[in-house]
């Protein structure tokens, strides 16, 4: 069928097991706004995954995703190199993160939401706000973004869980020393893994801070005609794809959240184990790439 | 002499063998039986089967080169007014359409004019007879045609054959629409819509996949900026409709929607081959009764279900789905339990559904659709345990495309207004036809609606006056 091409300009892990991608599509970049998604997928037998907006240059026509390796497909896609084309991305979906100028807001991000608050980050400032950051990472060697996140923001602060840099802890925590603090916030937004979604909203809930988060649903097609995406927010079933990906945190049905993410798990497994690219290390695939060249 | 009884049998897999693979269930007829089909047909002067198809086949026309063993001719007959006769003699529902008006049916047997117009469709292609038209001479007009559906591509057929630039704007990653994504492999073989596809691209439509417009695009954009003087907006209705019942999010309930794209569009059933997994459910109940409920159902069956069942609230006359599917679903062991209607579902420890709670239903007086109108019984409560659940109760407007698209009116369920003449919208030069117009309807229904608008798009941008009428 029609030739498409989705080339990868420039891939490089940027922290363990956070591969930066910068990929031409200049009709994604010319429409692109924060917080919106794509659709992926490595090849034609892969899965459509959702992957945050992360950049984008309109000039140049490019976009910029930070792929966190976990199963299959994003391993599919960690397996291609620079100059090798995906074999579709579909995009920008999602609605727009909302942004006003709200007065004082806070951004949290956690492993791809490190790379993915930057947008809304941006966009918070130029709305006029005073913009406080917080990223989380497990060790401070997988924290990255810093001149990015810091050319945006009023306030940068870093948590980790072991302590190595910022505070021992996660975003909750730190927001908390922050109210503690004195310093008042007007609106708050996460991304990250689903966990540290529900920790940073349970955090806000009590201070009555309204709470967007970037809620990260599986799905399918990605354009509200699956259904897969669904969610209870207040009671009501919203798709994720169409209605968000931002929510209200303080009204997402958690528990079902969990539960509905965790259906695949076996397969997850299947998928994973029997995979090629599993019997190999990193440095054998390497290797064999650089032979087959 | 007439021969009222003697319809062709279609030769197909054995249930019990194909109930377990997606292959094609019917092999289709082959050289002499379609000969001795065709021969039934009494050419009758006024065809009244004509009248039974929405786009006016020239059923007796064509049946009489099948006789005549012009078979390549025929399928060429059919494409004069129907362009995809390997997918209509498939999928239309036959016996209220075409094969329900033929003079045959009254006393005997109709001519089973779905078989025929498949055989020489499946003829032309297989032995490469395809003819690509040449296109009229470049009218210099641009029209963009949202959508790959079957009534995309008669849009986008239709116009580049008259001359005109026309590029198809597709959401998925795969053309077709619900030939693609919903309808399965041991219904209509992708190859097919795939073929298809290929012989508009010869023709010179160009087709963009990966383009959800309305965001990645809007039409008003296509119109000011891109340069388009048409568009034509073929988005289906894909939004699927949930019963709104406790328990709607447990897991391992599925829309039909969701279920079947994982199956058709991503393959779920060659998983882990493809990456896309689908739930293997043993006991599986689907909630409704038309084409998708069956299509739902039999591929659980052949997803290695042991025990699938159609849970619907009406009767077994009622069902909306094509005979031939209710037909194969019940050789192939799918169970039906009418009249019933579920009210609640069951989940257990994990959070995945362990049942559903089901009310008994009876029928009542016709309501506004003239069907009798199911009511519950009062009491009479009952569960079916199931360890998967599949909804498939009807689907609504696609949204995205109503992101950004102002000033064409839509009806009170979200469906777009069009003058039926012309299928033009409240919008100048932005036309709609099939599902996203009608809500969930027919293939050829689709296909009907994107010539009309074809049609009146070469009409209206070539400045040509009077209304010429399709046939
Ligand atoms: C709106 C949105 C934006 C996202 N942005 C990013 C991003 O910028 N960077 C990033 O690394 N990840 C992002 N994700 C998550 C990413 O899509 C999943 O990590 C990815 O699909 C996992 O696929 P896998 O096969 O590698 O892992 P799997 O082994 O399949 O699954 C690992 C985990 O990912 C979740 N998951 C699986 N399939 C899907 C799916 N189709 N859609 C969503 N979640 C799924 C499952 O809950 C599972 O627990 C985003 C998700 C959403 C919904
Ligand atoms: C499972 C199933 C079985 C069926 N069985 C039968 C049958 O046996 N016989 C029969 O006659 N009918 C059947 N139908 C109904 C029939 O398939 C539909 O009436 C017909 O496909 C409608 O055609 P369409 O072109 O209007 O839309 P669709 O076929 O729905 O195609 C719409 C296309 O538009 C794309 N799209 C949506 N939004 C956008 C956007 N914003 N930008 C770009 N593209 C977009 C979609 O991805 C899709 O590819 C069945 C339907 C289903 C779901
Ligand atoms: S297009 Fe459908 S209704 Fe018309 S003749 Fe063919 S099978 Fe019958
Ligand atoms: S009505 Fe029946 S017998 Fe008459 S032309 Fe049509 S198919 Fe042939
Ligand atoms: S991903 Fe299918 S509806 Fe959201």
């Amino acid at each position: 069928m029609m030739a498409r091409e989705y080339k990868i300009i420039e891939k490089y892990e940027e922290v363990p097991n956070v591969h930066k991608f910068v990929i031409r599509d200049p009709r994604i970049a010319k429409k692109a706004e924060a917080g919106q998604f794509v659709l992926v997928m490595a090849n034609e037998k892969g899965e459509r995954i959702p992957l945050t907006l992360s950049n984008w240059d309109k000039k140049e026509g490019t976009i910029t995703l930070y792929v966190l390796e976990l199963g299959v497909s994003t391993m599919e896609l960690v397996a291609l190199d620079q100059g090798d084309s995906l074999y579709s991305l579909a995009g920008p979906l999602g609605n727009p993160a909302k942004v006003e100028k709200f007065g004082s807001v806070l951004i949290g991000g956690g492993c791809f939401g490190i790379g993915g608050i930057y947008p809304i980050a941006k966009a918070m400032k130029e709305a006029g706000n005073h913009v406080t950051v917080i990223m989380e990472a497990r060790s401070n060697y997988l924290l990255y973004n810093h001149q990015n996140l810091d050319s945006v923001s009023d306030e940068l602060y870093i948590a980790t869980a072991d302590g190595s840099s910022g505070i021992n802890g996660h975003v909750q925590e730190k927001y908390e020393e922050l109210v503690k603090e004195g310093k008042k916030f007007d609106r708050a937004y996460f991304m990250g893994c689903t966990f540290m979604l529900m920790q940073c909203s349970k955090a806000t809930k009590p201070h009555g801070l309204p709470t967007g988060v970037a809620l990260n649903a599986i799905m399918l097609d990605g354009t509200g005609m699956c259904g897969c995406c669904r969610v209870s927010v207040d009671g009501e079933t919203k798709f994720v794809c169409v209605d968000g990906p931002e929510l209200d945190g303080h009204k997402v049905d958690w528990d079902e959240l969990f539960i509905r993410k965790h259906i695949y798990r076996e397969e997850e497994a299947v998928s994973y184990q029997s995979h090629a690219c599993r019997s190999l290390t990193g440095y054998e695939r390497d290797q064999k790439k650089e032979g087959g060249a | 002499m007439v021969n009222l009884t003697g319809r062709a049998k279609m030769p197909e897999q054995p249930p019990e063998i194909r109930a377990r693979n997606f292959k094609e269930v019917p092999f289709g007829l082959t050289e002499e039986m379609a000969i001795q089909e065709a021969e039934r047909c009494l050419q009758c002067k006024n065809p009244l089967c004509r009248s039974g198809c929405p786009v006016a086949v020239q059923i007796p026309e064509f049946i009489k080169l099948i006789k005549e063993e012009k078979f390549a001719a025929a399928a060429r007959k059919i494409k004069e007014t129907n362009a995809l006769p390997a997918v209509c003699g498939r999928v239309c529902p036959q016996e209220v359409q075409c094969e329900s008006k033929c003079v045959l049916g009254i006393k005997g047997q109709s001519v089973a004019i779905g078989y025929l117009e498949r055989f020489c469709a499946d003829y032309e292609r297989e032995m490469k007879l395809t003819e690509v038209p040449e296109p009229a001479q470049p009218t210099g007009k641009k029209i963009a045609v949202i959508g790959s559906g079957p009534s995309g591509l008669t849009v986008a057929g239709d116009l580049v054959q008259m001359g005109h630039e026309v590029v198809i704007f597709e959401a998925l990653h795969k053309p077709g629409g619900v030939l693609t994504y919903g309808i399965p492999e041991f219904r209509l073989p992708k190859k097919i819509v795939e073929a298809e596809v290929e012989n508009l691209i010869k023709q010179g439509v160009k087709l963009e996949l990966d383009s959800v417009i309305g965001r990645m695009r809007t039409v008003d954009e296509l119109m000011s900026e891109d340069g388009f003087d048409a568009v034509y907006i073929g988005v289906g209705a894909g939004l699927p409709t949930f019963l709104g019942i406790p328990g709607e999010n447990l897991n391992n309930i599925y829309s039909a929607n969701e279920y079947l794209t994982r199956a058709n569009l991503m393959k779920a059933y060659l998983f882990p081959e493809y990456a896309t997994p689908v739930e293997r459910g043993k006991n599986v109940v689907v909630i409704g009764g038309g084409n998708v409920a069956m299509d739902s159902v039999r591929t659980a069956l052949r997803l290695g279900a042991e025990a699938a069942t159609i849970v619907y609230r009406r009767a077994r006359e009622q069902l909306p789905a094509r005979a031939e599917e209710v037909h194969h679903g019940e050789q192939e062991g799918v169970q039906f339990k009418l009249l019933t209607n579920p009210v609640r579902y069951l989940g257990d420890e994990n959070g995945c559904i362990k049942g559903m709670e089901c009310i008994q239903m009876e029928l009542g007086e016709p309501d506004s659709s003239g069907r009798m109108r199911p009511i519950p019984i009062p009491d009479s409560n009952f569960t079916i345990d199931c360890d998967m659940a599949i909804v498939s109760v009807g689907t609504g407007a696609n949204p995205v495309i109503f992101s950004s698209l102002e000033g064409v009116d839509r009806n009170k369920w979200g469906y777009i207004v069009v003058n039926d003449d012309t299928n033009e919208t409240t919008k100048s030069s932005v036309y709609a036809g099939g599902d996203i117009v009608t809500g969930s309807a027919t293939v050829i229904g689709a296909m009907g609606a994107g010539r009309t608008a074809a049609n009146a798009i070469h009409n209206k941008l070539m400045g040509i006056k009077s209304e010429v009428k399709d046939d």
